[in-house]
């Protein structure tokens, strides 16, 4: 076994204990903190397929920025058990199902996928920004141009829903 | 060749991991004496000649203090905290080159520990880590003060590293690469500059090219340092003292210390991109004459100077600027800054279609 | 009428306005550039510390601290236990117990009767120097010496192994 190997199984191990405690866990900052681990070690094999842009932007936008939100937010929530409000029986059996329906629908659609299994040489330039930005300014110009009008869309509406907030409370 | 090239990173990782800890250790020292000087005062001279000891003064103290647990649920955050802190704000050195090539006894090594080609998005990587020590410290403490200062923390460093990275692109458009080596070296050499027939040579640093851009990082790299005047997660006015008000001992050092060495990891993020980094004028004199061993050593030893400076700039503008409100300081980033990177953006791509470059 | 709000007693009066801000206020950094450069004169400027054990201040003529009680010329304790001291001290810090000298001590009490028992608490003394003025015999004094700190408030009453002039240190 090579260091890359050790690397790879080393890396899936901490993601995949790491998704399920983020599941598991009972307070919510445990959970966080895990699905931060998560996402490190995901950014990890992101490295190990030489593609270090995406490994890098894996890092800022999910842990530096989403993750921080999201605890920022939960430290500022009363998290004691107290006043958690134990949800009723009819939505945990629904939350159930639809977990075991999404659950069979991940397997069937992995099951009816082309998996490629063969792993080619990885070549030096693939994942470098150098080349990420050519493929993503000349193959993919019009995804890229969509994605970027959709975000926008989704900024001018937040700054929307804030003006209208701010002027009903002045009224 | 293999573990020539390890022994040869990991000397590096050493000595900048030493050199980094020691001025840290000395930046401490040299706030308390710069604070005193700009105050008319003198500053601590007591431990050792001219107070040189009182660094590790400071260090036996910390130490012997009693290491004080308060009543928390998450005994383990509340260590963890300072520990992810002090290594966030350590990790991004690793892409800083000090210098050129060094031959020695026939080995030609690189003053640098990793020459990555994301290096600039790296240190961006880092910095946005580097808020989980603070926030997960001042929420394990269980305090409200605390809680406020790392609520604040983490608020600041996301709304300030936006400007701070779109700042940082109007300098990636001009030197085409995020290679930290590939800037440095980009600043070799100089501009000439014809003025009414009068010939200029200026050192082709990037503050010349890109002012604005620059000021916009400055400003950035004092919030992410949370310095004063952007110093509120910590501020001991309002919050008491903020995201550490429940450390002691050394792990409350961890955290002062990590201030330190963000300050000087910043300083010399700010000299390398912005101020020629190793770069200096008459460089290819040296080389031609001295030969390539004194031109990285005397890089080297300017790269330290400019960082020096910078990290002066850091004091001398704690003991100026009072600190600002935190509804200022978020209309500064957000309505302010922000705009401006980007219109700097706007402005150096325009400038480089015309120019064609 | 007068108009009052014109009055300064000082002559430094500057009345508050709440003017717009130009536009180079408004760009906040000439005026940070003008505060570092106040900040940087301040930083060349002559220091005012005095570094106190290696460098006294010098006292003023009229200093007044720590009592001292004074021999005569055969050093003979001068004080006689009369008690104007104590009566004139507006603290009431000091007291003392009067002893009748017995034969043979001549050479240490200058008059029949002394102070067998002389305190000054020196946490109430307020160092006006009335003891000084009102002694008859020359007795007390005010020295320059500042009084010592001490770790408890029993330290601070100073009896006569602190108070009375040490034979070697009389200079006749």
């Amino acid at each position: 076994m090579d260091i890359k190997e050790i690397i790879f199984w080393s890396l899936s191990t901490i993601a995949f204990i790491t998704a399920i405690y983020t599941v598991i866990a009972k307070n919510p900052i445990f959970s966080a903190i895990s699905l931060l681990v998560c996402f490190a070690s995901i950014a990890g094999h992101y490295l190990l397929l030489n593609a270090q842009f995406l490994f890098i932007v894996h890092i800022i936008v999910y842990a530096g920025a989403i993750m921080v939100l999201f605890l920022t937010t939960l430290m500022l929530m009363n998290l004691n058990e107290e006043t958690e409000k134990h949800k009723p029986a009819i939505a945990q059996i629904a939350a159930l199902v639809i977990a075991v329906a999404l659950g069979i629908v991940l397997m069937l659609a992995v099951r009816k996928a082309n998996v490629i299994l063969t792993m080619g040489p990885i070549t030096g330039s693939i994942g470098d920004v150098k080349s990420l930005g050519t493929v993503l300014l000349s193959e993919y110009f019009y995804p890229f141009e969509f994605i970027s009008v959709l975000l926008l869309s989704a900024m001018v509406g937040v700054v929307l829903l804030m003006k209208k907030d701010k002027t009903a409370a002045l009224k | 060749m293999e573990s020539a090239f390890l022994i040869e990173k990991g000397v590096i990782i050493l000595v900048v991991f030493g050199i980094t800890m020691l001025i840290a250790l000395y930046s401490t020292f040299a706030e308390r004496v710069l604070a005193g000087y700009f105050q008319d005062r003198l500053g601590p001279n007591r431990a050792g000649p001219g107070g040189l000891l009182q660094p590790l003064a400071d260090g036996v103290k910390m130490f012997t203090k009693e290491d004080f647990i308060p009543e928390t649920p998450n005994k383990l955050l509340f260590i963890l905290g300072p520990g992810l802190a002090m290594t966030t704000a350590l990790m991004t050195s690793a892409v800083i080159p000090w210098g050129r090539q060094l031959t020695l006894f026939g080995y030609t090594a690189t003053l640098q520990a990793a020459d990555i080609n994301i290096a600039i998005l790296y240190v961006f990587g880092v910095i946005s880590i580097g808020v989980y020590g603070i926030m997960i410290g001042g929420w394990a403490s269980n305090n409200k003060f605390s809680l406020l200062g790392a609520v604040r923390a983490s608020s600041q460093m996301i709304s300030y590293e936006v400007a701070m990275g779109l700042s940082m692109i109007a300098v990636l458009m001009v030197s085409g690469s995020l290679s930290m080596h590939e800037i440095a070296e980009n600043q070799h050499g100089f501009i000439d500059w014809n003025w009414h027939g009068h010939k200029f040579a200026w050192p082709s640093w990037y503050v010349f090219k890109q002012p604005l851009a620059f000021l916009i990082f400055l400003i950035c790299a004092f919030a992410e340092t949370n310095r004063t005047p952007f110093d509120l997660p910590e501020c001991e006015s309002e919050l008491v003292g903020g995201y550490h008000t429940e450390y002691s001992s050394m792990k409350l050092g961890f955290f002062l210390f990590a201030e330190y060495v963000n300050m000087f990891i910043s300083s010399a993020i700010i000299a390398i991109v912005f101020f020629g980094g190793y770069n200096y004028p008459g460089m290819d004199w040296v080389h031609s004459t001295l030969g390539g061993n004194a031109e990285t050593i005397i890089g080297t030893l300017v790269l330290f100077a400019k960082i020096f400076f910078f990290i002066f700039f850091y004091m001398w503008v704690r003991w100026t600027v009072p600190r600002f409100r935190y509804d200022q300081l978020m209309n500064l980033g957000w309505k302010i800054l922000m705009p401006l990177a980007i219109l700097n953006i706007v402005i150096t791509g325009i400038v480089l279609i015309a120019t064609g470059a | 009428m007068t108009d009052y709000g014109s009055i300064s007693l000082t002559g430094r009066k500057i009345d508050v306005s709440q003017k717009e801000m130009t536009f180079s206020e408004k760009l906040y950094l000439p005026g940070i550039i003008k505060g570092m450069g106040i900040t940087l004169k301040h930083f060349f400027s002559k220091k005012v510390t005095v570094q106190y054990p290696d460098e006294k201040r010098e006292f003023s003529p009229v200093y007044r601290g720590q009592h001292i009680l004074m021999r005569d010329e055969n050093g003979a304790e001068r004080c006689t236990a009369c008690g104007l001291c104590a009566l004139a001290c507006p603290a009431e810090a000091i007291t003392m117990t009067s002893a009748e000298r017995k034969p043979g001590e001549e050479n240490l009490y200058r008059e029949e009767k002394y102070a067998s028992v002389y305190e000054i608490n020196m946490l109430r003394c307020i160092f006006c120097g009335l003891c000084e003025e009102a002694c008859p015999k020359e007795a007390i004094f005010l020295t320059e010496k500042i009084s010592n700190a001490d770790y408890s408030r029993e330290g601070f009453i100073f009896g006569k192994d602190k108070l009375v002039l040490k034979p070697e240190q009389q200079v006749l």
